[in-house]
C-alpha cells in the first residue's frame, strides 16, 4: 500500500445523538502528522513494519472518543498526513494551524518534532507517538510537547529490572550503526548501572555481509567471550538482530530490541482487558496493534478523557487538565496512567515480550519509589532537567 | 494421603448423588472452561461442570433451576440445568457477553456484549432478541433493578452508566464515572446503585429517583500502591448494614458501612479478588480469586477470612443457590 503522497483526510462524525448530558455540542478535530524517513535496506525483512503504524491507532481513538462522545454531544474527528519529507510534515501542520486545529499526535523525528513544537508555540499542543529519544525527555523539552511513546530509558529500565530480577546481571551488549541503535544502547547502559548489571564486552555491529548464508558461522565468533549470562541487542529497525538468538557463542538468551524485549505495545498483551482492545483494533486495521498505534491511540484517548471531564476543548484547558489530579487515563495497562510533571512523559508499565508472549510487566515489585513504581522506569525529577511546569 | 482419598471418594459419592442438600456455590473458571460447584456448608468443590469457551458472568434463573453462563469466547450464553448439571440450551447473546443481568420477570435477560457496543436484551423462553441498545465502548456491568424499572450498563473506555428504561428499551441518562467503570449493585429497595471504577479506584453512589451521584468512596490500603487498589464487584447484605467491594489486584476486600459509606476494614483474600456473593443465610461472602486460582470464604459476622478453596483456572464470577 502506498501512502506516502497520500493525503488522508478520515472524519470520524457520529450521525446520530442519544440524550445527550451538555448543552453544548463540541467538535473535537485532531491533526496526525506522520514522517518516517527510510530506514535503508536491512538484512532481516521477513516482517516488515506496516507503514501505517500509528495512524490506525489514532484513528482507533477517534472511533473510541466518539463512542464515548455520541452520548456527550461531543464529535471527534481527524485530519491526517502522511507526509514525504520533514519540509511537508511542517507544512502540513501550518496548514493545520491555520484551519485553527490545536491538538496534533506526531509520528516523526525527534529533529523534526522539536522544529514543529517551536512553530507550534502557544498555538497548540503536540502528542509524540513516534520520538523515543531521551533528550527529548531529559534536555531538549518543549511545554507544548507530551509523550505518550515510551522513552528509549523507560524501555532499557524494564529490560534492567527483569534481569536484575531474574540475577542475568553479566550482559553482552551488541550495538547497531544507526543513530537510534546507539541511543538505546546508550540507554541501556545508564539501566545496567541502575541495576547493578555489568557489560562485559560492548561491541559494535560492524558485518555487512548477508547473515542468511553465514550467520551460523560468524555469530559465533562474533559473541565469543568468557562468559555472560545474556545477550543484548541494540537493533532498532530490525537489521541483524533477528539473526542473533540461537546463534550465540554460548548458550544464552538474547533480549534488547530483538529476542525477548521492552514495547510498548504487543499483541500479545491481553490482560486488564487488553484483549478488547486488541480486537477493535484488528477489525479496524486488519493487522496487529503495535507500539507506535498504541502511543496515537494513548494520545486520542487522552484527549477524549480531557474533554469528557471538562466538558470543553482547547488545547490549554486540556494541558491544564491532565497535569492536575483529576486526569486518569485507562489505557489497558492494568493501572491509571498520567503525566510527569517535568517532562510531559506518560507513565506507563511496560510489556516485556516475545513474538508469542508476555514474559513480565515492569515495574516489577521490590523496585520501590517513593511517589509511584511507575517513576523507576526512564529519567526521574531529579535525573531531567526538564521543568516544563513551572 | 489416605484421608485426601477418603474426602474425594466422599466428594464423588455426593456429586453421584445428585445435586446436594447442602446450599452449592457456582464458580466459573475463565481459563479452565468449567463450573466449579462448591458445597456451602463443607466448603468443598464437590463437582467441576464442563462448559462452553471462557466462561465469565453467571446468573441464577429466579426460580433457581438454571445457571445462565456468559461463555463468552462461543459468542453465546449457556443455560444449565441444576438438576441434572447438563446445558439444556443456548440463547443468542450477541458477540463476547460478558455479564448480564436477569428482569424479576424472570424472562428478559440483558446482555453486555464487549466488542460490540451494545446491549442485547433477550427474552430467555422464546430465545427472541428483543432489542439491541447502542452504549459506550467496552459495554461490561450490568445490574436491573429489583423492581424491574431500571437496566444499568457500565462501558468501560467512555467509563459511563447507561441507564436504560426496561419498558422502552431506550436510555434515559448517561452519567459519566470514574475511569472503567465494571460493576453496578442495586439496594433491595431499588431506591440507591453502588458502582465500580475499577481504574479510577472509587465507588460511586447514585440515588436511583434522581439518577444523580450522591457519594464517592475511596479506598486506602496500608502497604498497598494505590494504583493496585482496583474496585470491581460489589455485594450488599440484604439487612442494609454492610456493603463488600471485592478490590481486585490488591487482593482485599473492603467492608463498607452501607448507611454511612464509611470504609470499616480492609480484609486479606486471594490474588486479584474478582466479584463476591452471600450465601443464603448471609453468613459467609464467598470472593473468586482470579490469580491464585482460589475462593476466599469470608465470615460475614466476624468479618475474617476464614478458608480459600482451590478452584480451576481464573475463577471470575461466583453465585450462591439459595435453596439448594
Amino acid at each position: 500500500m502506498d501512502l506516502k503522497s497520500r493525503l488522508l483526510i478520515a472524519t470520524v462524525f457520529c450521525g446520530w445523538l442519544l440524550t445527550p448530558t451538555s448543552a453544548v455540542a463540541l467538535d473535537v478535530t485532531v491533526g496526525y502528522i506522520h514522517w518516517v524517513p527510510d530506514q535503508g535496506p536491512v538484512l532481516s525483512n521477513v516482517t516488515p513494519d506496516p507503514e501505517d503504524a500509528g495512524l490506525r491507532g489514532a484513528e482507533l481513538g477517534i472511533a473510541d472518543n466518539n463512542a464515548t462522545g455520541k452520548f456527550l454531544d461531543q464529535n471527534y474527528s481527524l485530519e491526517s498526513v502522511i507526509a514525504d519529507g520533514e519540509e511537508e510534515a511542517l507544512a502540513a501542520l501550518d496548514t493545520m494551524l491555520e484551519n485553527g486545529i490545536d491538538l496534533f499526535v506526531t509520528r516523526v523525528p525527534a529533529a523534526t518534532l522539536q522544529a514543529m513544537a517551536e512553530r507550534a508555540g502557544d498555538n497548540a499542543l503536540l502528542f509524540n507517538a513516534g520520538a523515543s529519544e531521551d533528550d527529548l525527555r531529559t534536555r531538549e523539552c518543549q511545554p507544548n510537547v507530551l509523550h505518550t511513546i515510551p522513552s528509549y530509558a523507560m524501555l532499557t529500565d524494564a529490560l534492567g529490572q527483569w534481569l536484575n530480577m531474574r540475577r542475568w546481571k553479566e550482559v553482552f551488549l551488541i550495538t547497531g550503526p544507526t543513530d537510534q541503535d546507539k541511543a538505546w544502547a546508550d540507554a541501556f547502559r545508564r539501566s545496567s548501572k541502575r541495576f547493578g548489571l555489568t557489560i562485559v564486552e560492548d561491541k559494535p555491529w560492524t558485518f555487512d555481509s548477508d547473515l542468511r548464508r553465514s550467520a551460523s558461522k560468524e555469530l559465533p565468533a562474533f559473541t565469543q567471550a568468557r562468559d555472560y549470562d545474556a545477550v543484548v541487542v541494540a537493533d532498532v529497525r530490525g537489521d541483524f538482530g533477528e539473526y542473533v538468538p540461537f546463534n550465540t557463542w554460548l548458550a544464552r538468551p538474547v533480549v534488547g530490541t530483538q529476542g525477548m524485549g521492552p514495547e510498548a505495545w504487543h499483541r500479545v498483551v491481553e490482560a486488564w482487558g487488553a484483549a478488547q482492545l486488541q480486537n477493535r483494533f484488528r477489525e479496524l486495521a486488519s493487522r496487529d496493534m503495535n507500539s507506535e498505534d498504541y502511543a496515537a491511540w494513548a494520545a486520542i484517548r487522552t484527549i477524549g478523557t480531557s474533554v469528557t471531564g471538562l466538558s470543553e476543548a482547547g488545547h490549554s484547558n486540556i494541558r491544564e487538565y491532565l497535569f492536575s489530579d483529576k486526569f486518569q487515563l485507562a489505557a489497558f495497562k492494568g493501572r491509571k496512567l498520567n503525566y510527569r510533571p517535568w517532562n510531559g512523559q506518560l507513565r506507563q508499565p511496560i510489556p516485556l515480550v516475545h513474538p508469542q508472549g508476555l514474559v513480565a510487566t515492569p515495574p516489577l515489585e521490590g523496585f520501590l519509589h517513593p511517589d509511584t513504581e511507575l517513576d523507576t522506569l526512564g529519567y526521574d525529577r531529579p535525573e531531567s532537567d526538564c521543568r516544563i511546569n513551572q | 494421603m489416605k484421608n485426601a482419598f477418603r474426602i474425594a471418594t466422599l466428594a464423588a459419592a455426593i456429586s453421584l448423588s445428585g445435586p446436594a442438600l447442602a446450599s452449592l456455590a457456582y464458580v466459573s473458571n475463565e481459563k479452565d472452561d468449567t463450573i466449579s460447584v462448591i458445597d456451602t456448608e463443607t466448603h468443598e468443590v464437590v463437582d467441576t461442570i464442563e462448559v462452553g469457551a471462557r466462561p465469565r458472568g453467571i446468573l441464577l434463573s429466579k426460580d433457581h433451576t438454571r445457571l445462565f453462563i456468559c461463555a463468552s469466547d462461543d459468542d453465546t450464553v449457556q443455560v444449565l440445568d441444576l438438576a441434572t448439571r447438563k446445558i439444556i440450551d443456548t440463547l443468542p447473546s450477541g458477540e463476547d457477553p460478558e455479564q448480564f443481568a436477569l428482569h424479576p420477570n424472570n424472562r428478559h435477560l440483558y446482555i453486555a456484549n464487549e466488542d460490540d457496543a451494545i446491549v442485547t436484551v433477550v427474552d430467555v423462553e422464546t430465545k427472541d432478541v428483543l432489542a439491541q441498545i447502542d452504549v459506550g465502548v467496552e459495554p461490561e456491568g450490568m445490574a436491573v433493578s429489583p423492581d424491574g424499572k431500571w437496566a444499568v450498563n457500565t462501558s468501560e473506555t467512555s467509563s459511563m452508566l447507561h441507564w436504560i428504561n426496561t419498558e422502552t428499551f431506550e436510555i434515559e441518562k448517561n452519567t459519566v464515572v470514574g475511569q472503567r467503570p465494571r460493576h453496578v449493585e442495586f439496594t433491595r429497595d431499588s431506591k440507591i446503585a453502588w458502582a465500580s471504577a475499577e481504574i479510577g479506584g472509587t465507588v460511586h453512589i447514585y440515588d436511583v429517583d434522581t439518577i444523580e451521584e450522591i457519594q464517592q468512596i475511596e479506598f486506602k490500603i496500608k502497604g498497598v500502591p494505590q494504583d493496585q487498589v482496583q474496585p470491581v464487584g460489589i455485594e450488599l447484605t440484604s439487612d442494609g448494614k454492610y456493603a463488600f467491594v471485592a478490590l481486585g489486584p490488591s487482593n482485599h476486600v473492603a467492608v463498607v458501612d452501607a448507611q454511612t459509606y464509611e470504609v470499616l476494614d480492609y480484609l486479606l483474600v486471594g490474588a486479584r479478588v474478582w466479584q463476591l456473593d452471600l450465601d443464603k443465610d448471609e453468613k459467609y461472602l464467598y470472593t473468586t480469586n482470579g490469580v491464585s486460582s482460589d475462593v476466599s470464604v469470608i465470615d460475614v459476622e466476624d468479618l475474617k477470612v476464614i478458608k480459600s478453596i482451590k478452584v480451576g483456572r481464573f475463577p471470575w464470577g461466583v453465585v450462591i443457590d439459595p435453596t439448594s
